[in-house]
C-alpha cells in the first residue's frame, strides 16, 4: 500500500504544475500515439464506452474508423452506438435538454473538441490530456468532482473507476499581498482505481489521440499529399526559373 | 462584309481560323495587343512587382474554391456549422477546397499589403496614377468587407461574436447608429437573417464589385503606363522610329513569363500552409471558431482576424485620454500651420476653423464613437495619399536617406499595431498602441511638410537596369 | 522587342513549362471534380435496407424506400407464379435478356425473376420516364386495362404495363422490364435490399 502510494506520488509529480500567472500548465500529449493504430483503436473503444452516453460526435461517421484499421464487422460488433448502421454519424444517446438539466450545461459535441481547445497553453490535445487526468473529489460541487484544468466543470469524472480518487496537494503562498493556494504538482491517492497511474495515463492518451484524430480524420493524408505537391512545385519553380532566364537573357 | 480580310487560298488552317475570329471580333485582337503583346512596361521591375499579378491569382482562387464550397454549404444558422464539417469530412476533396479558401483569404491580405507597400515606396500613386491608387484603395475596402462577411459564414463562436462587435461599431454612430445596426443585422441580434444577407453579399454582391474595380484598376493603369522602382517616366524617352519607350519591354511575353516564376514560388508557400499548417497557430483558422456559435456565451478572448488587427488597435487605443491628446495635437497643428505655413490667408483661416470644429466634436461625442472613426480614418486616409505626398521625387531610392527611416518606423508601427490587436489589453500596451496610432496618422497628415524636407538625390534619366 | 529568329532554348522551356503546367493543372482539378461525387452522407443514405417480411401474406404487397426509390415486395400466390410463362407472347422481353447487368441480377434470371419463386422484389420505377406504376394485382377486366388482364402494374403517366414479375408488355412506351435490385435473404423473415453476397 505504501509502495503504491509512493509510486503514484512519484509518477504524478511529472504532472501539471502551477504556471506563472495562475493558470494550470498543460502537460504535453504524447503525439506519437497519433500514428499508433492500436492506441487509436483503444481510444475508439474508450470513447464509445465512456463518452457517447452524454456527448455526441455528430460529424463523425462510424465507418470512417476503417481509416484506423477497424473492419466493418469490428465496428458493428463492439462500437456501434445509438444506431445499427455503420454509415451513420456518432449521435448522442442522451437528450440534450435533460443533460442540461442534470449538468447545468449541454455536454458539447466532441467532433472538433481537440481543434477548439488549443490555446496559449498548448494544443487542444495537451489540454484534453491534462483535463482528463486532473479530476479530484470536491463535495462542494453538484457532481462531487472538480478539475484543476477546468475549475468548477459541470462534467463528473466519468473515468473514476479507472483512475480512482486522488487529492491534489496545495501549498499556501503569499502573492501580491494576499494568501493563495498554489498547486504543487503532486497528488495523494485516496482510493486506487482499476489502473495504476501509468496505465491510466496511457489509456487517457489513447482516448485523446482518438479525439484528435476525430477532429480531422484527413490529417495523415493531408500531410502525405502535401509532400508530393511541394516536390512538384519545387520542380516547377526550377523550370519557371529557366524559362524566365531564356527570355530575359536578351534584355539589355 | 466589305471590311473582312480575305486570306490567299491555301493558307494554313490556323491562320484561317485566326482570320475568321479577327474578322468578327477584332476587339479581342486589338485589346490583346494593347494590354499584353504591345503594352510596354518598364524593364526594371523588381521583387515588389510580383504582388499585383499574385493578387489577381488569389482572387481567382477564392472565386473558384468559393463556387465549389457553395455547392455544399448551407447558409442557415441551424445548419451552417454542420455543413462546414460536412465539407471537411464527407465531401470528397472537400477538406482541401475549404483549406484553400481559408488560407486564400489570409494570403489575399498578405499579398495586398505587400502590393500597397510597393506603391508606397515607389510613389506609384502619384500623378498621373492617382486614380489607379484610388481604385486600389476601394478594392482594399471591399476586400475588408468581403472578408468580414465571409467570416460569419462558418457560424462559429468567433464568427458570431466578431460580427456582433463590428456591427455594434456602427451602432456607436450618433443619432443613426442603433437603427443602422438594426438594418444591417435584419434582427435585434446577429442571427439567421444576418447570416443569409451576409451570404448574399459575400458570394455575389461584393465579388461583382471587386471584379469591376479590378478591371477599372488595370484599365486605368494601362492608360497611363506602369511606374517603376526608379520613379522614372519611361514614356518620356521613346524610340523615334517605333514610338516604343526605350526602357519598355512588351508585357507579353516578358512579364507573363516573369510572373509565372512569382506564381510558382507563391504556390509553394501557399501549399506548404494548406497541407502542413492550415490553422497557422490559430491565426488563419481560429481555435474558437471550432465551437458552434452560442449567443449566450462570449469567448474569453475575442480578437478580429489578424488582417484587421492594425486598425482594430487604433480603435481600442482611442480612449478618453487619447481624445484629449488628439484635441491638443489638432490645436498644435492648426497653430503651427497658421504661424509657419505658406498657404494663403483664406486657407489658414479655413484650417483654424476646421481645427476648432474638430475639437468641439471630439469633446461632444463618446470616445467609443471616435474609436470607430479612427479605425475607418486609418483606411480612408489612404485615398488622399497622392495629394499628401509633396516630395519632388517619386521613389524612395532618390529621397533623402533619413526618409527611409520614417517609412521604416511607419511599417514597424503598423506591424506593432497589428500584434497589439491580437493581444489582451494592458495599460502599457494601450500606451504603445496610442503612440503607434499617433505616428500612423502623423505620417500621413504631416506628409505635405516632411516629404519636402532634406536633400534629394538626382533622379536618373533612364531606369537603372542590370541585365539578367 | 521583336524576335525574328526562333530561339530554340525559349521554345524548349516553353514546351517543358507547358507540359508541367498541364500535369499540375490536371492534378489540381482532381479534388474539384471529385467533390461532385456522392458524399459520405449521400452514400450512407443509400445504404442497404432491412425488411421484415414475416407478416406478408400471400397476394399482399409492401413498399420500402431504398436510395430514394420505392421497392416493391410482392408475395405472389402459386397460381400467379404459374401464370407467368403463359404471358410470354405479350411481353417485349419475356426472358429478361435486355440489359441484364443493369436490370436482372444472376439470381433473378429465371421465370419468376426472383430468388424465391413467390417473392418478387422489384424497383417500382417505370423504365419509360420514371413515374411509379400503380399496383393492379387483381386479374380481370378493369378501366384502362385489357380484358384479359392477369394482374400486374399499370403506369398512369403514359400507359405502360408490367406483369407480376415486372416484365414490360409489348407495344407500349416503356422499353425495359422493371429493375430487380441487389438483394439477399438474411433469414426466412429478413430481406436485405441493396446488397447481395457478390457486392
Amino acid at each position: 500500500m505504501m509502495k503504491k502510494l509512493l509510486v503514484s506520488l512519484l509518477v504524478a509529480f511529472a504532472g501539471a504544475v502551477q504556471a506563472a500567472g495562475g493558470g494550470l500548465a498543460w502537460d504535453k500529449f504524447p503525439t506519437d500515439k497519433l500514428s499508433d493504430q492500436a492506441a487509436l483503436q483503444n481510444g475508439a473503444k474508450l470513447f464509445v464506452n465512456y463518452c457517447l452516453n452524454c456527448h455526441g460526435a455528430s460529424y463523425m461517421r462510424f465507418n470512417r474508423m476503417a481509416d484506423i484499421g477497424l473492419t466493418p464487422e469490428q465496428i458493428k460488433g463492439s462500437l456501434l452506438f445509438t444506431t445499427d448502421k455503420v454509415g451513420e454519424t456518432m449521435k448522442v444517446a442522451i437528450d440534450p435538454k435533460q443533460a442540461k438539466e442534470w449538468f447545468g450545461a449541454t455536454p458539447p459535441d466532441l467532433s472538433v473538441i481537440a481543434r477548439s481547445r488549443a490555446g496559449a497553453g498548448g494544443s487542444g490535445a495537451d489540454y484534453l490530456y491534462t483535463y482528463l487526468r486532473t479530476y479530484y473529489r470536491d463535495d462542494s460541487k453538484p457532481t462531487g468532482w472538480n478539475n484543476l484544468a477546468f475549475p468548477s466543470v459541470g462534467m463528473p469524472h466519468v473515468l473514476w473507476e479507472l483512475q480512482g480518487e486522488r487529492r491534489p496537494l496545495f501549498e499556501k503562498k503569499t502573492e501580491h499581498g494576499h494568501e493563495v493556494e498554489i498547486f504543487t504538482g503532486r497528488w495523494e491517492t485516496v482510493k486506487p482505481g482499476k489502473l495504476d497511474a501509468r496505465a491510466y495515463d496511457e489509456n487517457v492518451a489513447d482516448l485523446v489521440a482518438f479525439m484528435q484524430w476525430v477532429g480531422e480524420p484527413n490529417q495523415k493524408s493531408r500531410v502525405q499529399i502535401g509532400v508530393w505537391v511541394l516536390l512538384f512545385l519545387g520542380l516547377f519553380t526550377v523550370i519557371a526559373w529557366f524559362l524566365n532566364r531564356a527570355y530575359w537573357k536578351d534584355v539589355k | 462584309m466589305a471590311e473582312f480580310k480575305e486570306l490567299p487560298p491555301g493558307a494554313p488552317v490556323t491562320a484561317q481560323v485566326t482570320n475568321w475570329f479577327e474578322n468578327r471580333f477584332p476587339t479581342a485582337f486589338t485589346e490583346y495587343k494593347k494590354h499584353m503583346s504591345e503594352y510596354y512596361a518598364p524593364k526594371n521591375f523588381n521583387f515588389w512587382y510580383f504582388f499585383g499579378s499574385l493578387a489577381m491569382l488569389v482572387l481567382v482562387i477564392q472565386i473558384v474554391t468559393g463556387i465549389f464550397l457553395v455547392m455544399h454549404y448551407k447558409p442557415d444558422a441551424a445548419l451552417a456549422f454542420a455543413s462546414v464539417e460536412y465539407i471537411m469530412r464527407d465531401v470528397p476533396g472537400g477538406w482541401l477546397i475549404r483549406y484553400m479558401h481559408s488560407t486564400g483569404a489570409s494570403a489575399f491580405f498578405v499579398v495586398v499589403y505587400l502590393h500597397m507597400y510597393r506603391g508606397l515606396i515607389y510613389g506609384s500613386y502619384r500623378k498621373p496614377r492617382e486614380l489607379v491608387w484610388i481604385f486600389g484603395v476601394a478594392i482594399f475596402l471591399c476586400l475588408m468587407g468581403e472578408a468580414f462577411m465571409g467570416y460569419l459564414l462558418p457560424w462559429g463562436q468567433m464568427s458570431y461574436w466578431g460580427a456582433q462587435v463590428i456591427i455594434n461599431l456602427f451602432a456607436a454612430i450618433p443619432f443613426v447608429g442603433p437603427d443602422l445596426a438594426l438594418l444591417i443585422r435584419g434582427d435585434y441580434v446577429v442571427g439567421d437573417a444576418t447570416l443569409n444577407r451576409f451570404f448574399a453579399f459575400h458570394v455575389i454582391a461584393i465579388p461583382l464589385v471587386l471584379i469591376g474595380l479590378v478591371v477599372a484598376h488595370l484599365l486605368a493603369l494601362h492608360d497611363v503606363g506602369s511606374n517603376n522602382p526608379d520613379g522614372v517616366e519611361i514614356k518620356e524617352k521613346k524610340d523615334p522610329k517605333t514610338g516604343i519607350p526605350l526602357d519598355g519591354i512588351a508585357f507579353h511575353p516578358y512579364y507573363t513569363i516573369h510572373d509565372i516564376l512569382g506564381v510558382s514560388v507563391f504556390l509553394m508557400i501557399f501549399s506548404a500552409i494548406i497541407f502542413f499548417a492550415p490553422e497557422m497557430g490559430g491565426y488563419f483558422l481560429e481555435f474558437n471558431n471550432f465551437i458552434p456559435a452560442d449567443p449566450l456565451k462570449t469567448p474569453a478572448h475575442i480578437a478580429p482576424v489578424w488582417y484587421f488587427t492594425p486598425y482594430y488597435s487604433m480603435l481600442r487605443a482611442t480612449t478618453d485620454v487619447m481624445v484629449n491628446v488628439m484635441c491638443v495635437l489638432f490645436a498644435l497643428g492648426a497653430v503651427l500651420a497658421f504661424v509657419k505655413g505658406s498657404m494663403s490667408g483664406k486657407v489658414k483661416i479655413g484650417i483654424a476653423i476646421a481645427a476648432l470644429v474638430t475639437i468641439a466634436l471630439l469633446k461632444t461625442f463618446d470616445a467609443k464613437f471616435w474609436g470607430v472613426v479612427m479605425m475607418g480614418a486609418g483606411v480612408v486616409i489612404l485615398f488622399f495619399l497622392p495629394w499628401l505626398d509633396q516630395s519632388p521625387v517619386k521613389s524612395i531610392r532618390y529621397r533623402p536617406g533619413w526618409h527611409k527611416y520614417v517609412y521604416g518606423v511607419f511599417i514597424a508601427f503598423f506591424l506593432i499595431l497589428g500584434w497589439l490587436g491580437v493581444e489582451a489589453p494592458s495599460p502599457g500596451k494601450t500606451l504603445l498602441a496610442q503612440i503607434g496610432t499617433v505616428y500612423y496618422f502623423g505620417f500621413f497628415l504631416l506628409m505635405p511638410w516632411w516629404s519636402r524636407l532634406g536633400e534629394f538625390k538626382p533622379v536618373p534619366e533612364r531606369v537603372v537596369f542590370h541585365a539578367h | 522587342m521583336s524576335q525574328d529568329a526562333i530561339d530554340p532554348s525559349r521554345r524548349a522551356w516553353v514546351g517543358i513549362a507547358c507540359g508541367a503546367a498541364a500535369v499540375g493543372g490536371a492534378a489540381t482539378a482532381v479534388p474539384f471534380v471529385a467533390s461532385f461525387a456522392p458524399s459520405e452522407r449521400a452514400k450512407a443514405a443509400g445504404a442497404a435496407v432491412e425488411v421484415d417480411i414475416s407478416n406478408l401474406k400471400s397476394g399482399e404487397m409492401t413498399t420500402v424506400e431504398w436510395r430514394g426509390k420505392p421497392v416493391w415486395i410482392l408475395k405472389r400466390t402459386p397460381e400467379q407464379v404459374a401464370e407467368l410463362p403463359k404471358l410470354d407472347a405479350k411481353l417485349a422481353d419475356p426472358d429478361s435478356q435486355r440489359k441484364p447487368d443493369e436490370l436482372t441480377p444472376e439470381y433473378a434470371r429465371n421465370k419468376a425473376r426472383s430468388i424465391k419463386p413467390e417473392l418478387l422484389v422489384a424497383v417500382g420505377i417505370c423504365s419509360h420516364l420514371g413515374c411509379s406504376p400503380t399496383a393492379k394485382l387483381q386479374a380481370g377486366a378493369q378501366p384502362s386495362l385489357p380484358d384479359d388482364w392477369q394482374g400486374g402494374f399499370f403506369c398512369p403517366c403514359h400507359g405502360s404495363m408490367f406483369d407480376l414479375a415486372g416484365r414490360v408488355y409489348k407495344n407500349l412506351p416503356a422499353p425495359d422490364n422493371l429493375e430487380i435490385p441487389p438483394h439477399m435473404y438474411l433469414s426466412d423473415s429478413k430481406l436485405l435490399i441493396g446488397e447481395d453476397k457478390k457486392a
